[in-house]
Formats: structure tokens, sequence, C-alpha cells
């Protein structure tokens, strides 16, 4: 592809409503060149509606989205050759084979006759396609179907891939394709992929953005989100010494060192504390060093972070029992609240 | 304008790979031809006026009445449902390239089956050994409108399938439209509610349009300007409404 911009989305107050229902309610984010972004959210959020938004399928009722520095809008087919596009469930026709439908979308999307050729064996190649090219779609396996679905959305080698849930209904080994796949494109290509499958998005994503309710509730890489959301580090250490001592040591090694939990002293002397800082800094060197030296026998020292699931829960059901910050009047209803968990 | 050629293309490489065509082909023959074997059997008993030919076109309405609809309900219907439509749309083809690829495919389909019915009035030919059998009026004219009439037919089936996302209906629907336009004008033209002064306007306008009547007016050799302009216009306004039905079944989905 020629000159990529370094911002390839850009997206700007956006709402969609479904009459009086407001799918996507003042979304803004951006997209640089060659970043992977998951999309998170519980169902019904307002993804799929923000996906094809951008996609230019569905037009959106205000705010605007450029691909590229293009507005969908106005230059539909302009920005559609910076797309490509999986959407959800991944419809194919079922009659087609493998080769004939990569040729198909190759045409239409406007690659040159030799190019194509050429670029769909790379293709193939790429997602380990090659003994099924002639393969009818509707007899494939789901696992086979996904990766034509991916194969067909990388073909136009486009700036911006748009795959919502595409690792949904796949067995572990197709997911660990799936997910080498996408990782292959970071540099290239901005991928936006929205799942639910928190431990992917986790292992794949350089940046995560959850949803919910039409509304963006937490952006920033996984681990900037552990610390937003939870602000804390967890050790687990099984320890053998003087109990009520230890609380009195823990802020010279360092001041938000606390207790959480202390379980009772186990028949050989050890027992596991559960300790919790503020400090984002691995403070494993320090213990180590300071908790023997304060007479403490240390058996084993683990650091336990908040999983994407937990920052997903928590992020979530911050904005059903809070408004945001900033108290925007909702255009229309948002979904109907949950119940409190 | 280039998606167009790959969307027709591909419609026409889709209808020659399932089998579906070549059964609904041999099922249409099979009807047009005891259609045909009938009018046949007339000329046995009597001498007529007309030439086969002529009464042959006069059937016109079988298979506009049950192959376009089963032509056509497929267009977008089919793929609304199986969600390809969202793909297609999401590359850089505008909408009424979709619509012209699908419409002129369907189109290509049905003149190809009514061409083949060329062949039993070659076999007539054939066999009542009878130069008179293979008239090139009656054939001409009688194919002239069926391909004139077919673009305002296939275009009404095309725009019962872009409005919803269920075969049937899309059927239905165009079988519906179709039947109050081929039977529906001469009887609205007939009601004695147009018998008034302001209406009789009205009353000669839709007597013109009378479809059955355009049949024996091309078959005898008269080919009338405003009845060719009539299906062109309905045709092109069909597409637009097509075009358009397709856009905003997206916007309101």
């Amino acid at each position: 592809m020629a000159d990529i911009p370094d911002i390839t989305i850009e997206v700007t107050n956006l709402v969609k409503s479904y009459g009086a229902l407001t799918a996507v309610n003042n979304l803004s984010f951006t997209v640089k060149r060659g970043e992977i972004v998951g999309l998170l959210g519980p169902n019904g959020a307002g993804k799929s509606t923000t996906m094809r938004i951008l996609t230019g399928y569905l037009p959106a009722n205000s705010g605007s989205v450029r691909i590229c520095g293009l507005p969908v809008a106005s230059h539909p087919e302009a920005t559609k050759r910076h797309v490509g596009y999986m959407p959800e469930n991944n419809p194919l026709p079922e009659d087609m084979r493998v080769s004939e439908y990569l040729w198909f979308r190759g045409r239409l999307k406007e690659m040159p006759r030799a190019k194509l050729r050429a670029r769909i064996d790379e293709v193939l190649e790429l997602c380990d396609l090659k003994r099924n090219r002639h393969r009818i779609l509707g007899r494939l396996s789901k696992g086979n179907k996904q990766r034509v679905g991916i194969a067909e959305a990388i073909l136009a080698e486009p700036a911006v891939i748009i795959m919502d849930e595409p690792t949904i209904g796949l067995d572990p080994h197709q997911i660990l394709i799936v997910r080498n796949l996408i990782a292959n494109l970071r540099g290239r290509m901005s991928v936006i992929i929205s799942s639910h499958i928190l431990p992917e998005i986790e292992e794949t994503c350089d940046r995560v953005l959850i949803i919910n309710g039409g509304r963006i509730v937490a952006q920033g890489s996984p681990a900037d989100l552990r610390h937003e959301i939870f602000g804390h580090t967890t050790y687990h250490a099984e320890i053998a010494g003087d109990p009520a001592g230890l609380a009195a040591l823990l802020p010279d090694i360092e001041p938000t060192l606390r207790i959480v939990t202390q379980e009772p002293a186990a028949p050989d002397g050890f027992h596991a504390v559960t300790l919790m800082t503020d400090l984002q800094a691995d403070l494993g060197e320090k213990i180590l060093q300071s908790l023997p030296a304060a007479g403490y026998r240390v058996r084993a020292l683990g650091r336990t972070q908040p999983s994407l699931e937990d920052v997903f829960l928590a992020a979530t059901r911050r904005s059903w029992d809070a408004r945001l910050p900033d108290k925007k009047e909702l255009q229309g209803d948002s979904r109907a609240p949950l119940p409190k968990v | 304008m280039r998606h167009y050629f790959t969307i027709l293309s591909h419609e026409i490489r889709a209808l020659l790979y399932n089998p579906s065509t070549y059964i609904a082909a041999v099922l249409f023959l099979l009807v047009m031809g005891f259609i045909f074997v009938g009018i046949l059997g007339d000329y046995s008993k009597a001498a007529q006026e007309t030439p086969p030919a002529a009464r042959f076109f006069e059937a016109f309405f079988v298979p506009v009445f049950f192959m376009v609809p089963l032509l056509t309900m497929k267009c977008f219907a089919e793929e609304r449902r199986l969600g390809t439509l969202e793909t297609l749309l999401t590359t850089p083809v505008s909408t009424a390239e979709v619509v012209l690829g699908k419409f002129t495919a369907a189109y290509l389909f049905y003149m190809l089956l009514w061409g083949s019915t060329l062949g039993f009035h070659y076999i007539l030919h054939l066999y009542a050994q009878d130069i008179r059998y293979l008239d090139s009026g009656p054939l001409i004219g009688g194919y002239l409108f069926i391909a004139v009439s077919g673009l305002l037919f296939i275009s009404i089936g095309v725009l019962a399938s872009a409005v919803t996302r269920s075969q049937a209906v899309a059927g239905i629907l165009s079988f519906t439209i179709l039947l109050g336009l081929i039977g529906g004008l001469s009887y609205v033209s007939e009601l004695n509610a147009l018998n008034q002064g302001a209406f009789l306007p009205v009353k000669s306008a839709l007597e013109t349009l009378r479809i059955p009547s355009h049949v024996d007016d091309f078959t005898h050799g008269i080919v009338d300007t405003r009845q060719v302009f009539f299906y062109l216009t309905g045709s092109i306004l069909a597409l637009i409404f097509s075009i358009l039905g397709v856009e905003a079944k997206i916007l309101n989905s």
C-alpha cells in the first residue's frame, strides 16, 4: 500500500442510535499504524455497531470517523479500499471454492489480476490453507472457515483490519494459530479485534478499549489498565517466622506495602501471607533480601496481577454503579441497567 | 463501474455451477413444450388465422409468473440472511453496481431460457416441412417483446428481493406485483369508476398499458415505441427503487 499515515483510525464523538436506543454514545478514540487494539465489552455494548460504522457499512447519527485521514461518510469507496473486514460469525457463500472466493474478493478490492494470483498463493500459505484451496466453503470446518475469513481480510494488504470476534467457537489449537496470524500483522497494519476471550486480548493486543453502554469506560495497554483500575500489585509469600512482627517490618521495605491476609502457621512452620502494594515496580528482590535479613525464612514468593478479566468486570460494573465523571447527558436511553452484582 | 463486471461474472459463474439452474431450465422447457404442443393440437383440428408463433407468445405470462419470482427471489434476500451482503458492501463497490450486476445476470438467464424455446419453432419447421411455420415476423416481434418486457419483470423481481430478508416474501411479492401488472391493469381500466370525465385520460392511459394487448401488437409486427418506453422506464424505476431499498434497509436495521 502507498503512504499510510501515522494515525490510521480517528473516531470523534461518534453517536449511533437505533430509534430510542443509543447503541454508541459519544465514542472517541484513535488507532495508530501497526497497533493491535482490542475492543472489549459485554454483549450489546456497541462493539459490532462501532465496527460496522468504521467499515462504512452503517451510517452514524453524528460524529466523524476518519480512516487514513479520509472521512468515511463522504468518501465511502476510498476508505473501503483501506479496510479489510471480517464480520461476526464470518459469513461465507456456501457454494464457492476457497480459491474462487479469494479471487472474487480480490477483484472486488481492485487488485490487478497478476498480482492477485501471487497474493492468493501467499495468503493461503500464511493461513495454512494450501491443502484446502479447492474445497467448497460450505464443507469446511469452522476453524478453516475462520482462516478463510482472515485470509480474505488481509488479502489486499489494507491499512486497517477489523475483525469481529475472530476466535469465537475455535478449539485451542486453532485459537493459537489465529492469535499468531494476528500477531504477525503488528507493525504493518492496524488491527482492531473485538472479543470476549480475555486472555486472547491480553496476549495479542497492544491496547485495550473497554466499552460499555456505548461509551468507553477504560482504555490503555493491559498493564496500564490493571494499574488504573486496581492500582496495586499483590505478592504471595510463604514464610516462617514471627507472624506478629511482619506488619512492622513491611513499611521499611516499601511505604505502601501492607498485609492483606495471613494464614495460620502450618505444622512445618510456614504460613502463607498476601501482601499488597501500590507500587508498580517489582518489589520481589527487595522482599527476598529484607525478609531473611529480619530473621524470616522464605520458601516461595510470587507476584500476582489482576487479570484482564478482573479489570473487565470491575470496569464494566463501575459504569453501572456510577455515572462517568463528566456527567454528560445521555441522548436517548442507553441499555437498561443490569441487576447489580 | 468496473466492479459491475466482476459482480456480473461472479453471478454468471454462480448460475453455471449451481445445479438448480439446469433443473429450472429443464422444467421450464418441459412446461413450455407442453404449451406449444397444446397449441399445435388446435392447429391439427382446424385451420387458424394466426401463426403458431403468435399463439405461443400469448402464453408468455406462464413463465413470467412462475420463473421470474424463482429466478430473482434469492438475489438479495439470501445474501441478507447469510450475512454476505455485509461483506459485499464493505468492499469499494457501490450499491448500484451490485444491484445492476445481479439484475443483468438474472436477465441474461431469463433470455437464455426463452432463447432455448427457439428450438420449438425449428423442430416444427423441420417436421412440418412448411416454410410458413418459420415465419420470421411473429418470431422476431414475439422475442423482441419478451426481451423488452423481461427488463421490467426481472427488475420487479429484483426490487421485491431487495426489500426483504425472506426469500419466500420476495417470491410472493414479485408474483403479486407481476399479477397486478399483467392481469390487474386490464381489470382496473375496465372499472366503471373511471368512466367519469375527469378520469378519462387515466382510463385511456391504462388501456394502452394493457400488457396482453402489447403481445398482440408485437407479434403482428407493430413495435409501438410508447410501449417500449413503458417497459424501459418501468425497469429503470424499479432498479432505482431497488438501490434505494437496499440502502434503506441498512439504514433502518
